[in-house]
């Protein structure tokens, strides 16, 4: 069913009842062209634009939890294509142009919200980094702004511009950034790739990848081995536990990043707002909820929750930014496991193993990068040649000194 | 994750006290032992599941560098070590 303004219209006239899940559960087939392994944002975007651009339908994604039970529904739904570097800005950008077509293209409303994305600077050199990098995102025909101190008073006058160690000075911004509701993407993609004949199946753990002659031939998983033409990882915090499968070593390390809402307030912050002096990034969502975060916790961890002394650590960034923020109650946090690369950088490539395909290092900025990876990730499966826009993320670019290292922190994975 | 990390120089201290460096498991090759085991020592990693030995730095202590052997699925902390104590690779 196509969903429209009409079809929302026609359904209350017939009480609701003409509604249909969005997607099947299939019981799994013994074979399939293509299993992709997580049913993620990448997982779902990868299916998704396999069958409608490259034709290929004979498709299933593995999902060992229920559809955006991973990050892709525990991320605080920031979208930006603000990078620095070469092989990233192209990427982000291509991203950030999916997003402005998605939701006619994958007629589901994903409420992408194109509010601006500002991050506060507060010294000169912060000033002069940040100018350099707007210059590298309008070279690479991205839009920036760089704005003074009372453009950014006249937009957020609740900031605490005088702060005695840390003065605002400006902020740099992207106005085509913004937010999308995170829970929607997972599921428009999930329909529109199930329309076109993929197989999402829920509740279906991979616990191992069966080889035959140095080929993958299928997969165990919680529902019996399923064969399989190529094999797509995109297990995200869970990479190096299928990687292992394989005998595989990643340069990923797994880490806890926390997340956070307020309860419902007014209208009150109308972008997304990053602080320059500390941890600490926010936004509002369409219930009233401030959406915030910080850092990651910084230890290796494959749990879904945080320390609380990171819990402080935000709270305490966070009012020194919002100083009215001091009288906010947070409802909710939770945290989600980060495959942290150690460049920061992401990898989509090919692997020593023939028709065995790697997706993984998307670190905390990988909910954005969603419809691109699908895009790239799908172009690589489906004719095994990287697509253009994806080249820079080689799996062999550690071996070879190309990495991508936004922060220039090197391979420390926990500083990126 | 514990909120309490037992140094064995200054006891139970909060964990905001400590710097994590990551993998105690890893030793540095030779100068000249090749490409392949540099590259394996600077980028690539077991990262378990599960049992997993790490560098803590005391950094607002006693600034010595610990291994604290720990979990990290449950979070639970097995033991802590100075990492020059016998058995550590340091
Ligand atoms: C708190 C938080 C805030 C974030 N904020 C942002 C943000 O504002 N902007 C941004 O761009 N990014 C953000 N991110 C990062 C972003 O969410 C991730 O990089 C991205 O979602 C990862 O890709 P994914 O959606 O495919 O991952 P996931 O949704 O985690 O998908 C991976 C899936 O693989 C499944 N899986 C794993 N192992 C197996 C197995 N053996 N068998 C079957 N299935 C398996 C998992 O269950 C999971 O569902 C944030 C992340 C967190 C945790
Ligand atoms: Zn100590």
């Amino acid at each position: 069913m196509r969903y429209s303004a009409f079809s929302v219209f026609l359904n209350a006239l017939r009480g609701n009842k003409g509604w249909r899940p969005a997607w099947r559960s299939p019981v799994p087939k013994n074979h399939y062209d293509v299993v992709i392994i997580g049913g993620g944002g990448h997982g779902l975007a990868t299916a998704y634009y396999l069958a409608k651009e490259f034709g290929v339908t004979n498709v299933a994604v593995l999902e060992k939890g229920y559809i955006g039970s991973g990050n892709v529904g525990r991320n605080t739904t920031i979208i930006r294509s603000n990078y620095l570097l070469q092989g990233n800005n192209p990427f982000y950008e291509l991203s950030m142009k999916l997003w402005e077509g998605l939701e006619q293209d994958f007629n589901f409303n994903a409420m992408v919200s194109q509010r601006g994305v500002l991050n506060l600077y507060h010294s000169d050199a912060q000033r002069d980094a940040y100018t350099r990098r707007g210059n590298a995102m309008r070279l690479h025909g991205v839009d920036a702004d760089l704005l003074d101190r009372n453009a950014v008073r006249q937009m957020l006058p609740f900031l605490d511009f005088d702060n005695a160690r840390f003065p605002i000075q400006g902020a740099l911004m992207q106005k085509r950034g913004g937010t999308v509701r995170h829970d929607a993407v997972a599921w428009g993609y999930a329909r529109g790739a199930d329309m076109r004949g993929v197989d999402i199946i829920q509740n279906c753990e991979v616990t191992g990848i069966r080889r035959e002659n140095g080929r993958v031939v299928g997969v165990e998983t919680s529902q019996g081995f399923i064969g399989c033409g190529k094999l797509a990882l995109a297990a995200a915090g869970n990479s190096t536990t299928v990687a292992d499968m394989v005998d595989m070593k990643l340069p990923i390390e797994s880490h806890v990043l926390q997340a956070f809402v307020s309860e419902g307030l007014k209208p009150f912050i109308d972008n997304v707002v990053t602080f320059g002096a500390g941890h600490f990034y926010v936004s509002q969502s369409d219930k009233g909820g401030l959406v915030f975060g910080g850092d990651i916790d910084g230890y290796n961890s494959y749990a879904q929750r945080g320390n609380l002394a990171t819990v402080e650590h935000v709270a305490e960034a966070g009012v020194a930014m919002i100083p009215a923020l001091s009288r906010v109650r947070v409802l909710r946090s939770w945290g989600g496991v980060m495959d942290m690369s150690m460049d920061g950088s992401p990898i989509i490539d090919r692997t020593h193993i023939d028709n065995l395909y790697l997706n993984a290092g998307w670190c905390y900025g990988g909910f954005k990068a969603t419809p691109a990876s699908g895009f790239c990730y799908a172009h690589l499966i489906a004719r095994n040649e990287p697509h253009e826009t994806g080249r820079a993320f080689r799996l062999d670019r550690f071996a070879r000194g190309r990495m991508i290292d936004e922060k220039g922190v090197g391979s420390q994975p926990n500083l990126h | 994750m514990a909120s309490l990390i037992a140094c064995p120089h200054c006891g139970p201290r909060p964990k905001e006290e400590f710097t994590v460096k990551g993998d105690a498991a890893i030793v540095r090759p030779a100068p000249d032992a090749g490409e392949d085991a540099w590259y394996a020592y600077v980028y690539l990693r077991d990262n378990p599941r599960g049992r997993h030995k790490e560098y803590w730095h005391h950094t607002s202590g006693c600034r010595r560098w610990l291994v604290v052997e720990r979990d990290t699925m449950t979070h639970i902390v097995y033991a802590i070590t100075d990492a020059s104590a016998p058995g550590e690779t340091a």
